[in-house]
């Protein structure tokens, strides 16, 4: 199948993602054209290489290829079960994910 | 002798997921030099503004952040009574021999409460590119890329930053040149040893020896601009600017190296002398202190760590 491709967001839209495009990238440019309504909150976008985990998702369905993921956001046993940090990801097809919850001792410090 | 002591910070240890693409990233868009490859896989690399051995080491592992941070001492004799003073505050001591990285000489280790592992030495052998001494002109080889002319500072994220503030201070002989404090407590320490606005400075954050970023020193503004120029052109991630930090003044620029790190280019800020106030800020005004031009903190500068 071709590129673009359709990537679905689990309850929230769907974004359109070029060949050899980060799907982070791709969700980023959707929010840009208000193409992701739903999302219970801001796209969480940090390093967009791999390293910070903030946007941290599994793959309900579809391919995709990797780049390097930090081992302290996405371990062996997460990654064979489909989750992966979508920075770090390019679709070989339609794909379809949820955002995961970021990790509770991820979470910004209230400081207001 | 106006420095004594603690002079400046010496080298980071940065943990890559991708070796060559990090060594791409820090030689050819931030513009430093690779000095060599040690037997155990670590890349040393340096700016050619700077005289010692290396400045940054690259280790690769499965994920990304850094591993210490050092600081070069004046002389042998400073060593060992900071190592005194270190262990008298209560914290271990440990120590690296000579060689364990090429070209640099013994070291002592300890962990700060934050969780973090800094070094101190006294030696580095000289390595090429150099500036030059006599006759100089202004560089030995043509500055590429960014052009950074030296690892300047880090800043570091985890807990217990008030006792960071107080070892520092009072083992080290840091000084506090700018703060920021919430109704919750203290929040941020930008810390001198030198006459630079900082040389180290840690962010509270609940989870221990995190990494914000490393930053590299630029000429001018005008270079600032450059960077932001190389940042897209080479499809780097941007995370903000250009701006200027009300803290420091520093005019600067925050992208991320090929495996997530943080890096920052930023040029100006103003001179620290021993006898200058701490400066400070208050919550009210924190996307100003943090900030400058956006005078708001994007999500990403309080929870975007490696
Ligand atoms: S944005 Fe940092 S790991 Fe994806
Ligand atoms: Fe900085």
């Amino acid at each position: 199948m071709p590129a673009p491709y359709k990537i679905t967001v689990e309850n929230a839209g769907e974004a359109t993602c070029y060949e050899n495009e980060r799907v982070l990238v791709a969700l980023e440019r959707a929010q840009g054209f208000g193409r992701l309504k739903n999302l219970p909150r801001k796209l969480p976008v940090g390093c967009r290489r791999g390293g910070c985990g903030v946007c941290r998702a599994r793959v309900l369905s579809g391919n995709y290829r990797t780049d390097p993921m930090s081992r302290a956001h996405v371990s062996e046993a997460d990654e064979a079960v489909g989750l992966v940090l979508s920075c770090a990801i390019y679709a070989l097809g339609d794909l379809s994910l949820r955002l995961e919850a970021p990790q509770p001792h991820k979470q910004t410090p209230n400081i207001t | 002798m106006a420095l004594t002591g603690v002079l400046r910070p010496g080298f980071v240890q940065v943990r890559v997921l991708d070796m060559q693409a990090a060594i791409d990233h820090y030689t050819k868009r931030i513009g430093l030099h690779e000095v060599m490859t040690g037997e155990d896989g670590r890349v040393y690399l340096k700016s050619g503004d700077e005289f010692d051995h290396h400045s940054v080491i690259l280790r690769k592992a499965d994920h990304a952040g850094s591993d210490l941070m050092s600081f070069k001492v004046a002389s042998e004799a400073d060593l060992d009574s900071f190592e005194k003073r270190i262990v008298a505050y209560g914290y271990p001591v440990d120590h690296v021999p000579a060689g364990e990285q090429p070209g640099i000489g013994r070291r002592i280790g300890f962990t700060t409460a934050s969780g973090h592992r800094f070094e101190l030495y006294a030696h580095a052998e000289f390595s090429e590119p150099k500036p030059l001494i006599h006759n100089p002109d202004v560089w030995s080889v043509e500055p590429h890329g960014m052009g950074a002319r030296r690892f300047d500072h880090a800043l570091f994220y985890g807990p217990n930053v008030d006792e960071n503030l107080d070892f520092f201070e009072k083992v080290l002989d840091f000084r506090c040149a700018e703060r920021l404090d919430t109704p919750d407590g203290l929040l941020a320490i930008w810390l001198s040893c030198g006459m630079k606005a900082h040389d180290v400075a840690f962010v509270k954050h609940p989870e221990p020896s995190k990494t914000h970023h490393v930053s590299f020193e630029l000429e001018s503004w005008a270079d600032v601009g450059h960077a932001a120029d190389i940042i897209t052109c080479y499809d780097i991630s941007r995370d903000v600017g250009p701006t200027r930090h009300g803290i420091t003044r520093g005019q600067t620029i925050y992208f991320f190296d090929p495996s997530g790190n943080r890096n920052e280019v930023f040029a100006g800020g103003y001179t620290y002398y021993p006898d200058s106030p701490t400066r400070t800020w208050d919550h009210t005004e924190i996307g100003k202190a943090i900030f400058y031009y956006e005078r708001q903190l994007n999500e990403a500068f309080l929870s975007v760590v490696t």
